[in-house]
């Protein structure tokens, strides 16, 4: 795993101290709130509805377990016990006390941690398909690539202050588990057919108010040239992106208005003056970097077959964790487990400090110390051997961490909404609660299949909505909300924008129109093969607004 | 109607100001401004306290009297003035006066 180099090590406990004087002087009265807001956002410090939020950032969302309990400490001392994990794989603390928070960061800087880049209109912390380095289906682990970016774009001069915010993500994998279609820069690591490794790169995708998927502008970029052609595309961003208007400045809305050809024709003539320069990475510098990532050496353990065949005969609970949270690693002798941040009723993403301090103990135990988050705010045990699951799944168990429902109707992204957002238009964590209780069965989630739900308070769509198989919206309608539903979505390799069914739902009849969504796919599907996705894209809209909206449009 | 809320510097703490002009913590403790006199006085007093650097993020808000109980008509004010309405045990309906609830 990366470790600090001693550069960054001077660098965040310098940020510390720096900040600690920016607080002091502001608790004091000697800088104005207008002075010193932007200060605390360089810091990871908002102001929310009930307190400050503290967003602490985990580059491609890899925790260690000493780094995880430093986390469920940091919730116990400065926090109420809690801590929410987001979409993009960062964590929040919603209860810190401003004059406290410069210790928080000074523990966290202790355990190679902190909380730069996680706002203001700089490259964002760089995300990650949670299953890298252990997915069975990579070309390669991208995080040492991102690792690199994320030095090169660390207090950046020169994209420290780009026309808006800027978000980049990688996949090792042609499956696309970190979605990146929804970013400004995907970039997915493949091989040519000379077997050489380098990066399919994709350009303008958002979320937010104008949701827009990414562009490929480039289907092959070999891996040394990743510095170089990246920086070809921020700097043609940053002097030609629009300034005058943040609802236009995202790079997304350059992109569009350009066409993806004219954009990528303006990226590879300011890269012709780049590559192969100063920006091309040297192998060695590579292999340092890759070295740290090096997964841990898994030795074999052949006895997993059977204790796990044993297993699945014993207990139908650790069956149905197995075929739902488990996936297949490189290493026939090892799996990656998924732990369930959803459990029926309980806020999506949330998890307690002592349910952090026992993953890191399992994490420790059975799974070489090491954690992922994912986007889809769950955590990830990338190496456990087979032959531990039952007993990952037992420990799991005990801490209210295994619920088999990944990738079901109740393993629902949501956003903190109006409960904690001070953006928000409505709630969703009420609504992502309400829609697990009323499919609380899991067999009846198994046997609805694969669906992804979405919810997001505001149109910044911090919940993916847009890109959610159905998608919920919170508005403000005269004062009370209301919940508008999108349909057809998808974060993967065959990305897609939803679409608006019809009218929105109040809080009382959101719920209801959920399960009405549901029940027309469940009459309708050829089989259980046919996804919600899929029947989606064979039958459109049509006979979804007929099951909601059909005797209302015919009274009418 | 209306009362002026902001959040406490130092810990972010949402507050309300009292008719003795010591910022509340909890909403019933509130002075309700009847007339546009009344709230010029309080958005004045709230200027000056974010000036010396007391709270932040001041603003005057809508409220009506429900059986004499001051509820803020936006379910945003309201939300602050009880907690997240997910978590009963947060927020300053955990306090052992409760405030009123949210929804
Ligand atoms: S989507 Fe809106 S409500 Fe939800 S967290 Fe983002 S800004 Fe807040």
């Amino acid at each position: 795993m990366y470790r600090y180099d001693e550069f960054d090590r001077a660098f965040v406990e310098a940020r510390v101290a720096q900040f600690r004087d920016q607080v002091e002087r502001r608790l004091k009265g000697e800088i104005t709130e207008d002075q010193f807001k932007p200060l605390r956002l360089q810091n990871g410090v908002y102001l929310q509805l009930h307190a400050y939020m503290l967003r602490v950032a985990i580059p491609y969302g890899t925790l260690s377990s000493r780094q995880l309990r430093m986390l469920a400490h940091i919730a116990r001392t400065y926090d109420k016990g809690y801590g929410h994990f987001t979409t993009r794989q960062n964590i929040q603390f919603h209860w810190p006390a401003l004059a406290e928070i410069p210790d928080a960061l000074a523990d966290l800087a202790s355990v190679e941690m902190h909380a730069l880049q996680t706002s203001g209109n700089c490259i964002r912390n760089i995300s990650a398909d949670h299953f890298a380095g252990a997915a069975a289906d990579e070309v390669a682990d991208p995080r040492p690539y991102a690792e690199i970016l994320r030095q090169w774009s660390s207090a950046h001069p020169e994209f420290s202050f780009l026309p808006r915010k800027f978000k980049i993500a990688f996949t090792g994998a042609e499956r696309d588990r970190a979605a990146i279609q929804t970013y400004d820069i995907g970039l997915h690591l493949k091989r040519n057919a000379e077997g050489e490794l380098g990066f399919a790169v994709w350009v303008g995708g958002g979320q937010g108010r104008t949701p827009i998927l990414a562009k490929k502008i480039r289907d092959f970029l070999p891996h040394e040239e990743l510095l170089s052609y990246v920086t070809a595309i921020v700097r043609v961003y940053n002097l030609e992106g629009r300034r005058d208007n943040k609802w236009k400045a995202r790079i997304k809305i350059m992109v569009h208005e350009l066409g993806a050809a004219e954009f990528a024709r303006l990226v590879e003539a300011e890269w012709e003056n780049l590559k192969g320069g100063d920006l091309s990475l040297p192998q060695a510098d590579i292999d340092a970097i890759e070295a740290y990532f090096a997964p841990p050496a898994l030795p074999d353990r052949p006895e997993g077959d059977a204790a796990v065949r044993a297993a699945r005969l014993d207990s139908r609970t650790f069956s149905d964790w197995l075929d739902r949270n488990v996936v297949t690693h490189r290493h026939p002798d090892y799996a990656a487990v998924t732990v369930s941040l959803k459990a029926i009723g309980e806020t999506p993403g949330d998890i307690s400090d002592a349910q952090m301090d026992a993953v890191a103990d399992i994490a420790e135990r059975y799974g070489f110390g090491e954690i992922r988050v994912s986007h889809e705010q769950n955590l990830v045990l990338p190496h456990v051997a087979r032959a531990d699951l039952p007993a990952v799944h037992d420990a799991l168990v005990a801490q209210g961490l295994a619920t088999s429902n990944i990738d079901l109707i109740s393993d629902i992204i949501a956003c903190p909404g109006l409960d904690y957002c001070s953006l928000a238009n409505a709630r969703s964590i009420p609504v992502a609660q309400q829609i697990a209780l009323r499919f609380s069965s899991l067999e009846r989630q198994r046997e609805i299949g694969e669906l992804k739900l979405n919810i997001s308070g505001c149109i910044n769509a911090c919940g993916h909505h847009h890109v959610g198989h159905i998608g919920i919206l919170g508005v403000e309608k005269k004062g009370g909300e209301l919940y508008q539903v999108t349909l057809g979505g998808a974060a993967d390799e065959h990305a897609s924008l939803g679409e608006i069914v019809g009218r929105g739902f109040g809080p009382e009849e959101i719920v209801d129109a959920v399960e009405t969504i549901v029940e027309t796919y469940l009459s309708l599907r050829h089989d259980r093969a046919e996804r919600f996705i899929d029947l989606y894209r064979r039958l459109g809209a049509a006979p979804f607004k007929e099951a909601l909206y059909g005797a209302e449009a015919r009274v009418a | 109607m209306k009362v002026l809320t902001a959040n406490r510097l130092f810990d972010g703490e949402a507050v309300w100001l009292a008719a003795d002009h010591s910022w509340a913590e909890t909403l019933p403790a509130a002075h309700v401004a009847h007339d546009e006199a009344d709230e010029e006085r309080l958005a004045a007093h709230g200027k000056l306290s974010a000036a010396r650097n007391e709270v932040v993020d001041v603003e005057l808000i809508d409220v009506q009297l429900v059986d004499g109980a001051i509820v803020p008509l936006r379910l945003r004010e309201r939300i602050r003035a009880a907690g997240p309405t997910v978590r009963g045990d947060l927020g300053k309906q955990a306090r052992a006066v409760p405030a009123l609830a949210a929804a």
